[in-house]
């Protein structure tokens, strides 16, 4: 292609032009209509210390683009405007999902339908295969990735609940060298991260979960596939029959995912049951004062945080001793 | 900047504009508007095409970084003029009325039947579940790619 016509047909459209004849009017250079995404310098690096010093030289200047699920939306309603737009999809290296005993890490630019097919992934950290296929839809799984939903930080999405649950790590790298980030530590507000805007995020290592735990992520969602009203990423690991570690992290209930530590603490000696569960509930949502929008009340998502855990709770115990 | 890629089969050049999406590049630089735009923030699925084999947002996707790549879009189903079999059975159905959604049902449907031919109602149901229509309430949709799917596994 790369040819078009380029002469203007001088010619004004007549009302009596027949549909072939009206298309000869049209403009020879359609381009020239104006464009969704704002203007940006576009820098596709081929290697990561390309893409840490274009970091270190434009700063918050830049954007980093790796699936485009959320920047891309940013983009065309012109929220996001960087100067640098820096494309790390060339970086093949940040594609990779490797396990060792204690830990499974998975590549910054991992994309999720990737991830969802990853069997190290379901196999060690359970938790995290339950969340990948409620992540918006499956042409959004095509592109997204697991680096760039975290790095975004939507406090309603599915990942960030995950990491926050489980106490994930993130390996950040600058010009300056790596350092290693808790989950605890790298949310810090809504779409905030604590990455320094000279740092890239390589990978995220998820625990690999102990023997006797079961999983469950649930949310409550006006769509399947749309962001959760709230949601509860839940992980219980059981031995002879009693609670050994409870993990609770809601979505949609914060500018940031929450851990529901109180409730987590009360859990643990205990044996599964539906009244220890509806306490646990009581204690999870007592201090939450969730956000309200067009899609619910504040009180109405604390009603389905409650109603989450005593769920998700049953559905993790469930889940362990199918397990077993 | 300049890239090639292959659309419907085809070896295509241009040279769009680094902020220029997939979307609008296939329909003001190639002419191929069958696939259409609405809400160009990823949400309702009219743009959906198939590239390197999976289902993309073509609106959240940059035409420079489909370079190289494999691109379907609804132009590349019938063949000599004629419907492919999910397109007739979604005719034969009366799937669709206005047409706006349709590009991005065929090519979402495209993709699941391809990789699951023997898809049923609850996978196809999730499988359309990013896409949205506004007329017909969507189960003269389901209708159709139930038809198309029996009509493959027959052939």
């Amino acid at each position: 292609m790369g040819q078009r016509p380029t002469g203007r047909n001088t010619q004004a459209p007549r009302a009596t032009d027949s549909l072939e004849q009206l298309w000869q009017h049209r403009s020879p250079d359609r381009r020239a209509s104006p464009m969704k995404l704002p203007q940006f310098d576009y820098e596709a690096p081929e290697t990561v210390a390309d893409a840490v010093g274009l970091l270190a030289e434009h700063q918050d200047e830049a954007s980093v683009l790796a699936g485009g699920q959320s920047l891309m939306p940013l983009l065309a309603m012109r929220l996001a405007r960087p100067a640098v737009l820096i494309d790390i999809n060339h970086l093949a290296e940040l594609s990779a999902v490797s396990a060792t005993v204690d830990w499974v890490s998975v590549g910054a630019m991992t994309r999720e339908y990737v991830a969802e097919e990853s069997d190290a992934i379901s196999e060690a950290v359970p938790l995290l295969a339950a969340a990948l296929p409620l992540i918006g839809h499956e042409a959004i799984r095509s592109r997204g990735t697991i680096g760039g939903s975290l790095a975004h930080g939507d406090p309603a999405a599915e990942l960030p609940a995950v990491a926050r649950a489980l106490d994930a790590e993130f390996v950040v790298r600058s010009l300056s060298g790596e350092r290693v980030i808790p989950a605890a530590e790298w949310f810090e507000g809504y779409l905030t991260t604590s990455r320094r805007p000279d740092e890239l995020l390589m990978a995220v290592r998820f625990p690999v979960a102990p023997p006797g735990t079961g999983v469950s992520f649930l949310e409550v969602a006006r769509r399947h596939g749309d962001f959760a009203i709230v949601g509860l990423a839940t992980s219980l690991t059981l031995s002879d029959g009693a609670i050994r570690a409870a993990r609770l992290a809601f979505s949609g209930i914060s500018d940031m995912p929450v851990r529901a530590a109180e409730a987590e603490g009360f859990l643990v000696g205990e044996r599964p049951s539906a009244e220890l569960f509806d306490e646990a509930a009581r204690r999870a949502t007592a201090d939450i004062d969730p956000p309200a929008d067009l899609h619910g009340s504040s009180e109405y998502r604390k009603k389905v945080a409650a109603t989450l855990v005593r769920r998700g709770l049953q559905a993790a115990a469930d889940d362990a001793s199918e397990r077993q | 900047m300049d890239i090639t890629l292959k659309v419907n089969g085809a070896t295509c050049t241009g040279s769009p504009e680094a902020r220029q999406t997939l979307a609008d590049f296939l329909r003001d630089d190639l002419d191929l508007t069958g696939t259409h735009v609405g809400c160009e923030q990823g949400v309702c699925g009219a743009c959906t095409v198939i590239v390197d084999g999976r289902v993309v947002r073509s609106c959240l996707m940059l035409a420079v970084q489909a370079a190289g790549s494999e691109v379907r879009t609804i132009e590349g189903l019938a063949t000599d003029g004629g419907l492919d079999t999910l397109q007739q059975a979604l005719w034969d159905s009366h799937s669709f009325q206005c047409g706006f959604c349709t590009p991005g049902f065929v090519m979402q449907a495209t993709a699941l039947l391809d990789a699951h031919p023997d898809a049923d109602e609850r996978q196809i149901r999730e499988a359309l579940s990013g896409n949205i229509c506004r007329c017909t309430g969507y189960q003269s949709i389901i209708d159709g790619v139930l038809l198309a799917a029996d009509r493959l596994r027959q052939a």
